[in-house]
């Protein structure tokens, strides 16, 4: 058993896959970096996922372009972000409970929405045609580059999106200004408010942002991974992006790091579930105690970092 | 009095708050161009409330605010700042993370391409700024990584590139070190010789003599009038603030002392980024006496407190409390060994703001029978037990069902106090008991202690307020960086120029001089 499984590790074909399977996570993981740094806990990531997902594939369908379908799916992410921001920092609800209701809408409302659209019930079989699912590309010279052309060529747009977008992201946080009134939102909002800028304001991007980049991740799940939209699909990634954004320090670049921690755990669970012998119950948990596993070692070491700011600063409430 | 000299004149100012409480009736304030000039007063007397107006962070009920000869509305302080109008306030408005230059420009931030930061250009305004002002900071330091001394300068600055040409200080040198507020005073009255103009908020007489040009002192709300410095003196200003003579000096018998009941042996304690805050400290504190720990803050005071009542770990050494051991026990077993504490966090260690006066003056005793009636409280027993301790310790409340966060800063260590002195403790480790707090309180509380002490309590008592340390001990140990530097046995021929040589680190004592606060080998 233990060969089997070394033989298919050890391949081109799984390290391509865990690279598949790390983009939705990725983006979504952005986008939960997005919202931490400005303080915003946007734990609606799955939700929002689901939703757009399922808009990429209409919006898709109706145009009968892949790109069309992919924006649209951002800007329903964007416009869902933005309602949660709504209900929280307008009505003031708790943040954690808009992000629930988001979920929900995410897990019922959109079989409702399927149906009224379409009348289909639970997936959307026919409406997904390979011309309007989000196309490969094969990277010239990489490609012809053996086994590292293999691991690397050929992904989805939207693959070598996620990942350009971790650099882009940092880029943002770190080097314009919008990313500085994000990080000081985030950390002492009376500071930031106190040199004029607008809490509000920059707390309603944030969410926005991160709401557009789980869109971008559901339109990868449905408009490429799965190849259509079905009602069980996301499966948890917006919540493991969560994980990712946590363990990854709320860095981008070390979100990107535990995304691929997970990718790796769900493509292992692919290969194992494969080999004789072994429970498929128990290969499918997988995923989660890795997440589990990497959360413990996460809140290990922030304790201390945590401990140091408030030491010097009590004023700050994170 | 020229009215056109006149900076700033606030006219008939009332502030009533939506509870109903008048934070400020009628007051006039106004300043000079190009004068310190003190808002002093005790706490809950109303300066912060004026001064939040003037800093468009609260709008006035009633009245006018007429800066620069023009009447203005003071609407958020982005409005005040476009006045002229900058605040340093007591707690820093900064971000911890950010560099110093970042927090400077944040804002108005520099842009270089259209979109991203220009962080030479951000850095070279803060030096530009901090050479002009000689407010010396180092613009690539994280702020998380900087000295008190050098946010508030920070602060500073900010105020200044935004234009401010008044500058508000509230309670400026509450967390300042000796050498950094003669540093600050420097730097105050540089600005000052520039033209600007600045409203220095404080309670501490001495600073008010030492830099202020005039004085408005507030009590209850009310202006109680306006002073040149220089023609009144520290007894008709305490006089005029709480309305009495304040005796600065505490009255106290000869100490008596008898058995040790704190022992503390070579204690050491490591923090997170490396640095040797207690490096073998060993002491003894005994029945009847107060010892007191004077030193310069982030000198292992607050680590020592930690290690005693459970709320850190020591690398290693001992502490027992009547011959048991406190290092290993849990907060509730230390407290029944009957040690209490006053937190210098009182927001944080000493209360829970959103509960009730009642609710916290029980919080360390409702456990106990005479409280309880089965499963039930025993509600009348402890509306009588608070009522009693808000009459012994005049914690000035509208009922025991008041929530501690709406008192004034004097009357929640009052309520601190009026639990952890009244549990018969024979350990009292009172940090910094009266920082933050009016003239009144601290009178009160001092006093308390002194009473416990003579009535055969041990008192350890750290306080960063010199005159307070040397007041109020009996004997007295200096801290620098982790290490007992002096031991005085006798602190009444103290005086504040050996204490300072000490606490600076000039100066040692030799280690048997030292080792005589080990009462017991």
């Amino acid at each position: 058993m233990w060969g089997q499984l070394f033989d298919t590790i050890f391949k081109a074909e799984f390290l391509f896959s865990v690279i598949r399977i790390t983009a939705p996570i990725l983006f979504a993981a952005m986008g939960a970096v997005i919202a931490d740094k400005a303080g915003v806990v946007n734990i609606g990531l799955e939700g929002i996922m689901m939703i757009s997902a399922l808009f990429g594939v209409l919006f898709s369908y109706w145009a009968q372009s892949w790109l069309v379908g992919v924006i649209g799916a951002l800007f329903v992410g964007a416009l869902l972000g933005l309602m949660m921001g709504f209900f929280a920092l307008k009505l003031k609800t708790d943040i954690i409970l808009a992000g629930i209701a988001v979920n929900m809408m995410g897990a019922g409302g959109t079989i409702f929405l399927l149906y009224m659209f379409t009348g289909m019930r639970g997936n959307t079989g026919a409406l997904v045609s390979s011309n309007i699912l989000i196309p490969t590309v094969s990277i010239p010279l990489l490609q012809n580059i053996p086994i590292l052309g293999e691991i690397l060529s050929g992904h989805s747009v939207l693959t070598y999106v996620a990942f350009l977008l971790v650099w882009l992201i940092w880029l943002l946080l770190y080097r314009t200004p919008l990313g500085l009134n994000i990080r000081a939102v985030g950390e002492n909002p009376n500071a930031a408010s106190s040199v004029g800028v607008s809490v509000l304001r920059i707390k309603y991007i944030a969410i926005s942002l991160s709401g557009a980049l789980a869109g971008l991740g559901g339109a990868f799940m449905s408009m490429y991974y799965s190849q259509g939209w079905n009602s069980g699909m996301v499966a948890g990634r917006g919540f493991i992006a969560l994980a990712a954004q946590a363990m990854g320090r709320g860095e981008p670049v070390g979100a990107m790091f535990s995304s691929l921690l997970f990718g790796l755990a769900q493509a292992l669970r692919t290969k194992v579930s494969g080999l004789q012998g072994v429970s498929s119950y128990l290969v499918s948990l997988i995923p989660y105690v890795v997440t589990i596993l990497g959360l413990v070692v996460y809140a290990a070491s922030t304790l201390k970092r945590v401990k140091k700011i408030k030491a010097a600063h009590p004023e700050v409430k994170r | 009095m020229e009215q056109n000299d006149l900076v700033v004149q606030m006219k008939g100012i009332t502030k009533v708050y939506p509870n109903g409480i008048a934070a400020n009736q009628s007051v006039d304030f106004s300043v000079r161009q190009g004068e310190i000039h003190a808002l002093m007063g005790e706490n809950g007397a109303g300066k912060s409330t004026l001064m939040k107006m003037l800093f468009g962070l609260e709008q006035p009920t009633e009245g006018e605010i007429v800066v620069n000869g023009e009447k203005v509305s003071l609407s958020s302080p982005t409005v005040a700042i476009a006045h002229g109008i900058g605040m340093v306030h007591q707690h820093f408005m900064l971000v911890p993370s950010l560099t110093v230059a970042e927090n400077i420009v944040l804002g108005m931030v520099p842009k270089k391409s259209g979109m991203f930061i220009d962080f030479k250009k951000a850095i070279e305004l803060t030096k530009e700024y901090s050479e002009r002002f000689n407010l010396a900071v180092n613009p690539d330091a994280k702020v998380v990584d900087i000295p008190v001394g050098m946010k508030q300068k920070v602060e500073i600055l900010k105020a200044l590139i935004r234009g401010a040409k008044i500058l508000i200080l509230d309670e400026p040198t509450a967390v300042l070190t000796t050498q950094e507020t003669t540093e600050l005073f420097r730097e105050l009255i540089h600005l000052k010789e520039q033209g600007y103009t600045i409203i220095f908020i404080s309670h501490k007489l001495n600073e008010i003599k030492q830099i202020t040009d005039r004085l408005t002192i507030m009590r209850g709300g009310k202006c109680m009038g306006v002073y040149e410095t220089a023609s009144i003196t520290e007894q008709e200003i305490s006089r005029l603030m709480v309305g009495r003579d304040v005796i600065l000096d505490v009255q106290k018998d000869e100490a008596q002392p008898t058995d040790v009941v704190l022992k503390v042996r070579d204690l050491h304690y490591t923090n997170e980024w490396n640095k040797k805050m207690l490096d073998g400290v060993s002491f003894d504190v005994r029945k009847g006496e107060i010892l007191g720990i004077a030193g310069v803050e982030g000198n292992g005071q607050r680590e020592l407190v930690d290690m005693l009542f459970d709320l850190s770990e020591p690398d290693a050494g001992t502490a027992t409390v009547n011959g048991k051991d406190v290092i290993n026990a849990s907060q509730a077993r230390i407290r029944a060994m009957g040690v209490s504490l006053v937190p210098e966090d009182r927001m944080t260690y000493g209360i829970a703001e959103a509960a009730t006066i009642e609710e916290n003056l029980i919080s360390d005793r409702f456990e106990e029978k005479r409280f309880n009636n089965g499963p039930l409280f025993n509600m009348k027993a402890i509306h009588a037990e608070s009522d009693r301790l808000i009459a012994d310790y005049t914690v000035l409340c509208k009922s025991r069902k008041q929530k501690v966060k709406m008192l004034s800063g004097g009357n929640i260590q009052k309520v601190v106090v009026a639990r952890e002195f009244s549990s018969d403790p024979t350990l009292i480790i009172a940090d910094q008991p009266t920082r933050g707090i009016d003239v009144g309180a601290t009178e009160f509380i001092r006093k308390k202690l002194v009473d416990l002490s003579r009535a055969g309590t041990a008192v350890l008592l750290v306080s960063a307020d010199l005159n307070e340390v040397m007041e109020l001990s009996d004997s007295l140990i200096v801290l620098y960086g982790g290490k007992i530097a002096a031991y005085f046995e006798d602190t009444s021929e103290l005086d504040d120029v050996v204490m300072g040589e000490y606490m600076l680190g000039l100066k040692r004592q030799s280690d048997e001089e030292i080792g005589r606060v080990c009462h017991e080998r």
